[in-house]
């Protein structure tokens, strides 16, 4: 299974920067939304990937009895995937509002601000 | 008790302020009332932190009264209090300046609520002493600061806005993937606890990788050599009191995460981390200041020059002595007041001259010459010309080079030096040495109007330009606040102690040993989550 979530994460992270080298905005954007998904993944198997054992300390006992998945890798990507989903609804509008403003959604033409 | 609360107001009144400035949305005056209130407020309570700071030695808060590697502790050292002082000095001085600059439909908009989350972000920044929740408050950072870039939505701030974002949103994902990996290696995100683990981490290469994950991703917010192209790109766009603050504050909590990582966890092997940080800082340098002296609009200058004085607080990391970190803290405070108030500056003469391209402007010394006075003292301050703030700032890190034997990175930094002055002079020779250009309008290029206009205007750079003086004049009391923040930062053990008090150093045979089983799942076969209270947050309590 890890090996599995391994070659996504790896395939998710090409994919995002080959989508971020093509020259459409939008393709950018893809390619960020895609960058932030690998990242939560690599959280996701890197916390370790353990089958049917809940994070739940039995009534009577202090702590669990044998090895429990770690529920704060999840917690966190949690927190990654909403902040991730703001940010990117911000892109969204942002490159709407360019190509609305600029005439163009090719990025070797934005290069006004450049030095 | 007080203590603490001090630790946590320079996050809550930003807070504060922004939920009355939503509830006051309609009002143009009273968001303005309520924007400069609130950021005087901040300045107290940072002024406060500092205070208690310099008493308590480090300041710790455990929020929600968790333990601390299971909670999320708030840490306040006087590197953090420094930064925080700073922050609520300048967006104090940029609020005053934005009452006039800043045009009542981007008020409309909510400018001064997005400066509060602003400040709410970079105040978490400085004072987090959790990796996650320093990446949170990163992003609250950056979703007020990509707000505030495109506020206007004119056609420069558009497409400054997507290299911005973009380059940002890459360093955040890399952010997020290095905190994956060391949660994965360690099972901890909190740094004193992580400080603690490295340590006695069995596997170099993997904390190598770590640290240049941290490297990448904290050095593109910092803007630093190879990864620094967003901020020329990006930084002159939008409204001069939002470059402003953004010059002042954002690059530096880049610098302050930077200094903060690789000062307490990444410190076991010197050889390769802080040589490679030293031949990046000496590169931003120079980049910096060749970019710099290739341009002809006055805040794209400015812009170029953040980047290459980011190179002199890196250089000062890297040496990584007392004295030399002491050079960087030092240089901190001084880059802060000093590039803010001439953004500032800058922004006045834009209006005197309806553009800040040099060709077009001119004249200033005679139809303004107390903003070329303060023009002059922020811009030597800059180049380093006693007896001005810079000066002792950059004396600072070259003996620091020196003491060292580090003699290129010192033949770097002096030679910047230079370039920097020549490009202070092409300013200065061509806004306000220069007779008018003819074409120009001769009303274009008066003063202010209205004396509350003169001072909104002038009252925060003649601030920010008395601070300029007054730390070169009492350079001894700063030198002496940056050395004690620089052995405090080298004192590792002292931040351990204070964010755990139960925890055993590994100085101790048991302490050890003890960090050694911690390690997680990258390391030994076991999963990160239980294990003794001190291990991984979300395990089980005993």
């Amino acid at each position: 299974m890890d090996i599995i979530l391994a070659i996504t994460v790896g395939g998710l992270y090409a994919a995002g920067i080959y989508m971020m080298l093509r020259r459409s905005v939008v393709k950018l954007l893809i390619g960020l939304g895609l960058l932030s998904h690998a990242a939560n993944l690599l959280i996701f198997t890197a916390g370790g990937v353990i089958r049917g054992r809940v994070p739940v300390v039995p009534a009577g006992e202090m702590q669990p009895l044998e090895t429990i998945a770690d529920p704060l890798p999840q917690a966190l990507i949690l927190t990654a995937i909403v902040i991730s989903f703001a940010v990117l609804a911000f892109a969204l509008v942002l490159i709407y509002r360019t190509c609305q403003t600029l005439g163009t959604d090719d990025l070797d033409q934005l290069k006004a601000t450049d030095t | 008790m007080s203590a603490q609360v001090a630790v946590i107001l320079p996050i809550a009144l930003p807070l504060a302020t922004m939920a009355v400035l939503v509830l006051a949305w309609k009002s143009i005056p009273a968001q303005k009332i309520i924007g400069v209130g609130g950021s005087t407020l901040l300045l107290i309570s940072a002024a406060a932190l500092w205070w208690q700071v310099d008493r308590n030695d480090i300041l710790v808060l455990q929020v929600g009264n968790w333990p601390a590697p299971f909670g999320i502790t708030l840490v306040a050292d006087r590197l953090s209090a420094i930064m925080v002082l700073l922050a609520g000095l300048m967006v104090f001085a940029v609020s005053v300046y934005s009452l006039v600059t800043i045009d009542d439909r981007r008020v409309e908009f909510g400018f001064h609520p997005l400066v509060q989350l602003l400040l709410m972000g970079v105040c978490g920044a400085f004072l987090t002493g959790d990796l996650f929740n320093l990446y949170v408050w990163f992003e609250v950072m950056l979703i007020a600061s990509f707000v505030l870039l495109t506020l206007g939505g004119e056609r420069g701030q558009l497409e400054g806005a997507i290299k911005y974002v973009t380059l940002n949103l890459i360093s955040s994902a890399v952010f997020l993937a290095a905190i994956g990996v060391i949660y994965a290696a360690t099972g901890t995100l909190n740094m004193a606890d992580l400080a603690l683990k490295l340590r006695s981490f069995p596997d170099e290469g993997i904390v190598s990788v770590l640290a240049m994950l941290f490297l990448i991703a904290f050095g593109t917010k910092a803007a630093v050599f190879p990864l620094f192209f967003w901020l020329p790109a990006s930084y002159h766009t939008p409204p001069v009191a939002v470059s402003a603050i953004f010059a002042g504050l954002l690059t530096k909590v880049g610098v302050y995460s930077l200094i903060r990582t690789f000062t307490l966890m990444f410190v076991t092997d010197l050889d390769f981390t802080h040589n490679l940080l030293l031949l990046i800082a000496g590169l931003t340098m120079v980049t910096g200041v060749l970019g710099a002296m290739a341009q002809s609009e006055i805040r794209r200058i400015l812009s170029f020059h953040i980047v290459s004085q980011i190179g002199y607080m890196l250089m000062g990391l890297a040496l990584f002595t007392p004295l030399a970190l002491a050079g960087s803290v030092f240089y901190i405070i001084h880059h802060i007041v000093v590039k803010t108030n001439l953004f500032l500056i800058g922004g006045v003469v834009e209006r005197h001259c309806g553009t800040g391209r040099l060709a077009e402007t001119g004249g200033l010394s005679g139809s303004a010459p107390v903003l070329a006075t303060l023009f002059f003292l922020s811009a030597m301050s800059l180049a380093g010309i006693p007896p001005l703030s810079g000066f002792f700032a950059k004396l600072t890190l070259i003996q620091g080079g020196l003491e060292a034997e580090r003699y290129a990175i010192v033949a770097a930094a002096l030679g910047v030096s230079l370039l920097t002055m020549f490009s202070m002079t092409k300013i200065w020779a061509e806004v306000f040495w220069k007779p008018a250009p003819e074409e120009a309008l001769p009303e274009a290029c008066g003063e202010p109007h209205s004396m509350t206009d003169r001072f909104s205007l002038y009252g925060p750079i003649l601030l920010l330009a008395t601070f300029t003086v007054g730390i070169g004049l009492m350079a001894g009391p700063v030198m002496k606040a940056s050395l004690a923040t620089a052995r405090q930062l080298l004192d590792q053990d002292a931040y351990i102690q204070a964010v755990l008090p139960n925890s055993r150093l590994p100085e101790s045979e048991a302490g050890a040993a003890d960090s050694n089983a911690d390690v997680g799942p990258l390391a030994g076969q076991r999963p990160a989550a239980q294990e003794s209270p001190q291990s991984p947050r979300g395990g089980t309590v005993e």
